[in-house]
């Protein structure tokens, strides 16, 4: 299964090569061609059916939330800087694993040790260090070095009933299910865009949209739900289970209301579960991909994401497959979002 | 089987107005006294205080506890403007203690306050007692340092709840009393009304040692969560007997509790789970005497613990008696 | 054909470590540590608190009793309650750092194991981002609606941390419930080099049950055997960047042997000797007070047990990465034996100061 593959594997911000590598392997048999730019996005193309075709772009980002190390200790700590947002708390009492090779662990202070105001502060990134079992900078200097990443070690499992547990879910799913989706033939032009350093500030997008052209564009993304509490429904912006969500907007894009009302129509009609995603908070490639050149109509379908950017999220096993199913009659249907007139929510029932 | 039978509650209510701080059991002690004699084989009271009661058996001991005492003040300084200043017996926060009427053994009632414009901190010779006297001297004659008094609470019943002070334990009480009147049992029965649990259960380490039981059963009070905004499924009011998991001083051996919560299953017992960091019960010193006791409890959910206005509810004290006699009369867990 | 030390302490960590033996639950426990003693020694049977007793007699047979102890419970989580989006609120069980739980992998023990990950329940008076999340603030999320989550799990089942043991450079090895797995691990390694001393007095190697809520266990289990010296194994904090100023002890110089009020100076003066002797790396560690160890209640039972105490270092006390030296583990196993091997024929001369 792709996404547990993707998942499992390390892929920080500046170090997608080996997601990429997974991906080429992969995708080889079912695209056109493909090839890697000097920043390292993956751009893979597939020519439709119908001639002439609409061009349509599908993009995911192949980049993680992880560490970067920033200094070895004269005793032969590892300190850090993390890439990508993380709540440093989170980082406590962590495995971790350099460079793929070397696994270390995030300490903290024994609570025995411990005054009782330390007891309720929230950790600051310069408190915490990586344990690799050296007992002298000379001795980690053989196995890490400064720049090396670190990643989580969590392994991609089913979990309880109709979920799925794992690292990275922030994007390797919206990964995987364009891998899924490029085993079909469609009567569109599909270019495929795995983007690097999204985590970074869009910073592999960037670089597409400088010369990226196509009639729609379409985000596929993991969205963060806080639909883990009983109170307070109007903040848990998505709810696993309900189906992939359409955006309405965040801090780089307001989506278009004609192109939301397509997908809501075509998700009816096909009856897929399809949410709204209620918030507006972050960004994704879509920032950058919908001012490309003249501009490109764009919508980014997210998957709800429990515990997004830390080293175990939860996604729904039903989402992830209506994601891939939406996209795919979105793909077969793609005619009714061309040349849409501006009409604003006015129009909405 | 267990349905929401009506009791003679009228005994409970002698109970919980008697007057009984940790280390003064007595008036507590002599109540029960007279109530167990016609039932019992023997009543000893021991150095501490504790009064322990014997229903004979051939088959194993098993020790049945609950504890007399009350959380209470004790006098330490009476001022030479008739106002008394006091320590707190067993476990009372002086944030509570406001305007609560305390009275002491021979009747005389005071009132806690604070002075004026003082913030309450941990300190207790910040709050002070009035009993209405002019000076010195005339508080010498009601009360002398090292009285002790416990927070009045009339008690109160209807269909569902009864409230009052010091449900903490004599319910307890009262639950091991209604037993001792009906059961019929194979076991060796001791029936301990400890004393002095509100200040470290130190009545039930001493009858713990003595008897030596096969099993201890503890039946005292817990938390009950249950407010307007918490309604989460923890222990609450009219929803049954608590089986005693863990407390700060004991974590009940699993086959115990697995044992308890089957007969209650069986006879259709209602029943919940009490599950608690805070507080420790007599429970604590009795499983770890002399090789180990196995021990479990039963413990009875209370709105307002040491209040002087706790509530429970009358489905739970049924359910606990029906527990507790379903328990000494079958099967113990490790014969199974 | 018995074992290298080092390899038998790292299998031992390995197979004991990863296990749930949250305190009070410890008898889940007793298959791996069967698995571990049974091979060296002659008896073992337990307790109704679930104390395991591992016997190795002496030769003689006017011996007397060498009693160690190790405790077996770890520290974890017990539910509360399932709340009405299938989430699952629990209570610590030992000193738990809430700062430690946030996406913790952890294992419900409900009918079945079911896997489950503690986040954290957001709530509109959390503002402060200095403040840390407390215990309470958290849930376990199971990946279950709430009837299904009511009908696998029930308030006072256990949930256990789940992570696996990590080898680390130079011997070291990092996990959960490091305490006091390297506490019973060093029993072993003793255990098996006396399988090739000769030793006068009976050695009874506890491991004892529930001493991270109170020593529990180690009371009982005492009172029962009363022996006539005892050693307790435990684990002691090792120096790490911030508590430089508050620790001294380190990884990988060898076990610590204590000193003070709560330790027989002459079990305190036996061990040292025994190390020096032998050859064998040690540290000191000064403890003016009870240690917060089996020991301070052991020294207390029936007419009072020359006690002694020996330590590993472990670094990230009650964190899921407890670290610990396999070398020390090791030193500190052939350092019991030695000593036991070396007591004197009439183990009452220990008893007078």
């Amino acid at each position: 299964m792709f996404l547990k593959y993707l998942s499992e594997l390390h892929g920080v911000s500046g170090n997608e090569k080996d997601v990429r590598d997974y991906i080429i392997e992969n995708i080889d048999n079912n695209v056109d061609s493909y090839r890697v730019d000097k920043i390292g996005n993956l751009l893979a193309t597939k020519k439709g059916k119908s001639n002439p075709a609409i061009k349509v772009v599908l993009t995911a980002h192949m980049d993680e939330v992880g560490l970067f190390i920033t200094e070895i200790t004269s005793e032969g700590y590892l300190k850090f800087q993390t890439i990508g947002y993380m709540d440093v708390n989170i980082l406590v009492s962590k495995p971790v694993i350099i460079n793929n090779s070397v696994y270390g662990v995030i300490g903290s202070k024994a609570i025995h040790l411990q005054k009782p105001e330390e007891r309720k502060q929230s950790f600051l990134i310069d408190q915490l260090y990586i344990d690799i079992g050296a007992n002298s900078k000379e001795e980690a200097e053989k196995n890490v070095k400064l720049g090396d990443y670190a990643g989580f070690t969590t392994a991609f499992t089913s979990f309880g009933s109709g979920f799925y547990k794992g690292k990275a879910l922030d994007n390797r799913a919206g990964c995987a299910v364009i891998m899924e989706l490029l085993k079909q033939q469609y009567n569109c032009d599909l270019t495929t865009v795995f983007t690097v350093q999204e985590e970074l500030g869009l910073r592999g997008s960037k670089i597409i949209s400088n010369y990226l052209n196509a009639d729609l564009a379409i985000v596929v993304e993991t969205t963060s739900a806080m639909d883990n509490q009983e109170q307070d429904r109007e903040n848990w912006v998505v709810e696993l289970g309900q189906g992939p969500a359409c955006s309405l907007m965040d801090q780089a894009t307001i989506y278009r209301p004609e192109l939301i009302k397509k997908t809501i129509q075509i998700a009816e009609s096909y009856g897929i579960p399809l949410q709204l995603r209620e918030g507006t908070a972050a960004a994704n490639d879509a920032g950058n991909i919908h001012l490309a050149g003249a501009g490109i109509p764009t919508i980014t379908i997210s998957i709800p994401c429990r515990y997004i950017h830390s080293m175990s999220s939860v996604i729904s096993q039903s989402d992830y497959t209506n994601c891939i199913e939406l996209i795919n009659l979105i793909l077969n249907n793609c005619q009714e979002y061309i040349n849409l007139p501006h009409r604003g929510w006015e129009v909405m029932k | 089987m267990s349905m929401n039978r009506d009791f003679d509650y009228s005994l409970l209510a002698k109970l919980t107005q008697a007057f009984g701080p940790s280390g003064n059991e007595q008036q507590v002690a002599e109540i029960i006294t007279d109530n167990v004699k016609d039932y019992v084989e023997s009543i000893v009271t021991d150095t501490m205080g504790n009064l322990i009661v014997r229903k004979k058996g051939n088959e194993q001991k098993i020790m049945i506890v609950c504890h007399m005492d009350e959380v209470g003040i004790i006098v330490t300084h009476i001022n030479k403007n008739g106002f008394l200043y006091y320590a707190t017996v067993g476990g009372l926060k002086n944030t509570d203690m406001i305007s609560k009427r305390v009275i002491f053994s021979n009747g005389t009632v005071g009132i806690i306050h604070k002075e004026k414009d003082e913030t309450i901190d941990k300190k207790p010779e910040k709050l002070y007692i009035d009993i209405g006297a002019a000076n010195e001297q005339e508080a010498k004659e009601l009360v002398r340092v090292g009285d002790m008094a416990v927070i009045s609470g009339d008690f109160l019943e209807n269909d569902s709840v009864i409230i009052s002070k010091a449900l903490d334990d004599r319910i307890g009480c009262f639950i091991a009393l209604e037993v001792i009147r009906t059961v019929t049992s194979p076991y060796d029965l001791y029936f301990v009304f400890s004393a002095q649990e509100e200040v470290g259960a130190r009545g039930a380490k001493t009858a713990a040692y003595a008897i030596e039981a096969d099993l201890a059963i503890i039946i005292d009070t817990t938390f009950s969560y249950d407010t307007p905004k918490v309604q989460n499924n923890r222990v609450s009011l009219n929803n049954g007997v608590a089986i005693k998991v863990m407390d700060k001083s004991i974590v009940v051996s699993p086959a115990i509790k697995n044992w308890m919560a089957k007969i209650a299953a069986a006879s259709d017992i209602p029943h919940q789970w009490e599950i608690i960091t805070a507080g420790g019960t007599d429970s604590g010193p009795i499983h770890l005497t002399k090789g180990g006791i196995p021990t479990g409890g039963l413990a009875i959910p209370v709105r307002y613990l040491h209040s002087g206005n706790e509530i429970v509810g009358k489905k739970d004290i049924t359910a606990g008696i029906d527990l507790l006699t379903a328990l000494i009369t079958t099967h113990l867990y490790f014969e199974s | 054909m018995t074992k290298p030390h080092l390899q038998l302490a790292q299998e031992t960590i390995h197979l004991l470590a990863g296990k749930p033996g949250v305190s009070g639950y410890e008898y889940k426990l007793f298959p791996s540590l069967e698995q571990t003693f049974k091979p060296l020694v002659d008896d073992i049977y337990t307790d109704n608190m679930h104390n395991c007793y591992a016997v190795k007699n002496g030769y003689a047979s006017n011996n007397q009793t060498v009693m160690l102890a190790a405790h077996s419970d770890e520290i974890g989580l017990m539910v509360t309650h399932i709340d009405s989006k299938g989430f699952i609120h629990f209570s610590p069980i030992g000193g738990i750092d809430d700062r430690t739980l946030l996406y913790q992998e952890v294992t419900v023990h409900g009918s079945r194991d079911l896997p489950g990950i503690i986040s954290f329940q957001p709530d509109q008076t959390k503002s402060d981002k200095k403040k840390s999340v407390k215990l309470h603030q958290m849930a376990i999320d199971i990946g279950h609606s709430s009837e299904e989550a009511q009908s696998l799990v029930k308030p006072g089942d256990i949930v256990s941390i789940n992570r696996a043991t990590l080898d680390l450079l130079d011997q070291t090895i990092a996990g959960k419930s490091l305490d006091n797995r390297a506490g019973i691990t060093v029993m072993a390694v003793c255990l098996s080099e006396l399988n090739s001393i000769k030793h006068k007095h009976n050695v009874i190697a506890v491991t004892t049950v529930q001493e991270e809520v109170g020593l529990r266990g180690a009371q009982t289990s005492t009172e029962k055997l009363n022996p006539t010296i005892a050693v307790a194994i435990d684990v002691t904090h090792a120096q790490t960047i911030d508590a430089k100023n508050q620790v001294s002890i380190h990884l990988g110089k060898g076990p610590a042997i204590t000193i003070g009020p709560n330790i027989h100076p002459t079990m305190h003066a036996l061990l040292t000797a025994c190390a020096q002797d032998n050859n064998l790396p040690y540290q000191v560690q000064a403890v003016a007070g009870p240690t917060g160890t089996d020991a301070r209640i052991i020294q207390l039972s029936s007419f009072g047990i020359p006690t002694g105490l020996l330590s590993i270092p472990l670094r990230y006390m009650h964190t899921s990465v407890e670290t610990v030296s396999l070398k020390d583990v090791v030193s500190c196993g052939k350092l019991l034996a030695r000593f036991i091997a070396a007591l004197p024929d009439d183990l009452e001369d220990i008893s007078c100061s």
